[in-house]
């Protein structure tokens, strides 16, 4: 135990020795969290409270058009500038000048309507209400299209969100007409209301704190967790990086011929490593905390939660001390260990889902990520930070971080045993 | 006190032998010098003896243990002052001594006090608390000797250990070394000084391509060729003029 503390020790004084190292340690981490998270949430508010500028042709000018406009215009998220030429809205966007223009084609209310009374009036016709019960001829009328011009550098999911409520818009508007027609032709007094036009089902989002409240998870919530464990797995640069300085400064050689074994080095090295991930991760806290309220964004909630986040960044820390540990065992120089470390982080934080959704990647890759331990230190954050679970629901995540650090430290010191045995 | 019997050395992809069946006997407080011109062998069997490499074949033993049975007990036992300065830059003389001196078991009052006397005897108290990396080559000479010797090793390995240091600082660590060697210390000597290892050693054997070529008394060697009139003849007329670049 004694040389365990005394590698420590040594672990300890080496990094503070180096406080330019140390402090980028902990503020790239800071940084990187405050400029995703304002990136992030800069997104949220373009959808929320910033308004996208959007071009309204309508060559309709009737009462579906009306409907549609309004729509827009109580979603909150469009700002729509009148053009009374379809050619000129187009020619704008595909500039880029705007990212959308919304052209209403002619006629359409009008031929909505007709359309709609025909095939109402023909089908009470056909049960015998009507007056003469003679099914009129149906007007040929050509099909309207709502005419979209995106930008093509429009996001995918902009595009379709925008497809989404038009469609679901011109739904509704359809389904209103048909009600209005079957009332038209049922009752002669327009104030009687026969028909509740009104939606029967709607949507209620449920959060799992509280069944009945809605909580709606925020960009802080969702990107603390995610860039704090890349920040945690980046410690694997230094760690390695130190590990070969140690080799090339000829340190290592002198330990393999004093009576202190490989095992010892690497468990000192842990110890202030994983100290250094947890005050990273507990920095990372305190920011979102007190510091995000501050700049505009929206505050991390961690009441009652804190003990379990510590346990997390506890064996997160730890698998990616064993990665760091087997990196700088196997690697014989920095220019192996710093491009490869890095580049390995960015692939596991892909692969753990930090960029993009696990659910939203092809299944092979959906299958892959299963592998990564920042996948897994991630769900464990996301378990206790959105979905609220115990202890005892973590216990997989965390058994796989740790069976990590097991392995991959087992590897690294097998590795060195067997590249020195004597 | 050591015994090398047919002791082999062939590194990965190298066409020859580092080293080739080697039979040597070092008695108990010897100062043996290993001399031989680059890439003779010298390093990689002071390497194989503190267990650094692993020998193709042969065998041997310090002090009846070899570190395939006793690798704790040899490791308290040896003692290496490596070619290279072997510390850390951006520690202190202290603290650098003190991680080296606790992987030896040694804390406390023990430590410290061992590294004060050390630091003392080799003129660098005033140093204690100084970085490494601001120290000239003498003093990390110096420095390096001292993490080798803080747990009083019954053998000690020196891979050229006054090499690139001005006049004094050798001076300093060759007498200093005379008393280790007094107090019981054997040691085996590498170097291409060849003045300080005739009057330092008290056998000497010159290797060349990983054969010993010839061993014994420095005196008796230099009496024993004609001519010759110190080590540095003797070693020229035994290993030639050509030059041993290395690559």
């Amino acid at each position: 135990m004694h040389k365990i503390w005394a590698s420590a020790y040594k672990e300890f004084l080496l990094l503070t020795r180096d406080l330019g190292g140390l402090s980028v340690l902990f503020l790239m981490p800071i940084l990187l969290v405050i400029t995703i998270t304002i990136i992030q949430d800069g997104t949220f508010k373009t959808l929320k409270e910033t308004k996208i500028p959007v071009l309204w042709v309508d060559q309709d000018q009737g009462d579906i058009s009306k409907t549609i406009y309004q729509g827009l215009v109580e979603s909150n998220t469009l700002e729509l500038i009148e053009n009374t030429s379809e050619t000129e809205a187009a020619a704008l966007v595909n500039k880029g000048d705007f990212q959308l223009a919304i052209v209403i084609p002619e006629n359409l209310s009008k031929d909505l309507d007709k359309k709609v009374n025909e095939n109402v009036t023909g089908m009470l016709a056909k049960f015998g209400l009507e007056e003469d019960s003679i099914v009129p001829l149906k007007t040929i009328l050509s099909p309207k299209e709502v005419r979209l011009y995106f930008d093509p550098a429009t996001q995918y999911t902009f595009k379709s969100s925008i497809k989404n409520g038009i469609d679901q818009m011109i739904a509704k508007v359809e389904t209103q007409s048909i009600y209005k027609a079957f009332q038209q032709q049922v009752t002669d007094d327009p104030s009687e209301v026969i028909f509740d036009t009104e939606s029967f089902i709607t949507f209620k989002e449920i959060g799992p704190e509280d069944r009945e409240k809605a909580v709606i998870p925020n960009s802080t919530q969702h990107n603390i967790p995610a860039w704090t464990l890349f920040a945690i797995f980046f410690i694997i640069l230094p760690l390695s990086i130190n590990m070969v300085k140690e080799k090339n400064q000829g340190t290592f050689v002198r330990l393999r011929t004093n009576p202190i074994s490989y095992a010892t080095v690497l468990a000192g090295k842990t110890l202030v490593y994983l100290c250094v991930s947890l005050l990273q991760f507990g920095l990372m806290l305190l920011i979102g905390v007190y510091l995000f309220p501050n700049i505009g964004l929206p505050k991390l909630d961690v009441a009652g939660k804190v003990p379990m986040l510590f346990v997390v960044a506890f064996f997160a820390g730890l698998a990616a001390i064993g990665l760091g540990l087997l990196l700088g065992t196997i690697a014989k120089s920095q220019e192996q260990s710093a491009p490869f470390g890095a580049t390995f982080v960015v692939i596991l934080a892909a692969l753990g889902g930090v960029w993009v959704p696990v659910f939203a990647m092809p299944s092979f890759m959906q299958t892959l990520s299963k592998l990564s331990p920042m996948n897994w230190g991630l769900e464990a954050f996301y378990d206790v930070f959105l979905r609220n679970i115990g202890f005892s629901e973590l216990l997989p995540e965390i058994s796989l971080l740790f069976l990590f650090f097991v392995a991959t430290a087992a590897i690294a010191i097998v590795y060195n045993e067997r590249k020195n045995a004597v | 006190m050591i015994q090398i019997n047919q002791l082999s050395k062939k590194y990965k992809g190298a066409e020859g032998f580092s080293v080739s069946d080697l039979d040597l006997n070092i008695d108990k407080k010897e100062i043996f010098g290993l001399l031989g011109p680059n890439g003779a062998g010298k390093t990689t069997l002071i390497s194989m003896l503190s267990s650094l490499i692993k020998p193709t074949s042969g065998s041997f033993s310090i002090n009846g243990l070899t570190f395939q049975e006793n690798k704790k007990e040899l490791k308290q036992l040896i003692g290496i002052v490596p070619q290279e300065y072997a510390l850390y830059p951006s520690l202190t003389a202290f603290e650098n001594l003190s991680y080296f001196g606790s992987t030896y078991n040694l804390k406390g009052n023990t430590l410290k006090e061992k590294i004060h006397e050390l630091l003392k005897t080799l003129g660098l108290s005033n140093f204690a608390n100084k970085k490494i990396s601001t120290f000239s080559g003498g003093m990390k000479r110096r420095i390096n000797l001292i993490a080798s010797i803080l747990h009083e090793p019954k053998v000690l390995f020196l891979d050229e250990p006054t090499v690139g240091v001005d006049v004094q600082s050798k001076n300093v660590i060759i007498e200093h070394l005379k008393q280790l060697n007094a107090a019981g210390t054997t040691m085996i000597y590498t170097s291409h000084h060849l003045n300080e290892a005739e009057s330092f050693c008290s056998r000497v054997a010159i290797i060349d391509n990983g054969k010993i070529i010839t061993k014994g008394k420095p005196k008796d060697l230099v009496s024993s060729y004609q001519y010759a009139r110190n080590l540095e003849d003797v070693f020229l007329a035994i290993t030639g003029k050509a030059l041993r670049d290395h690559a």
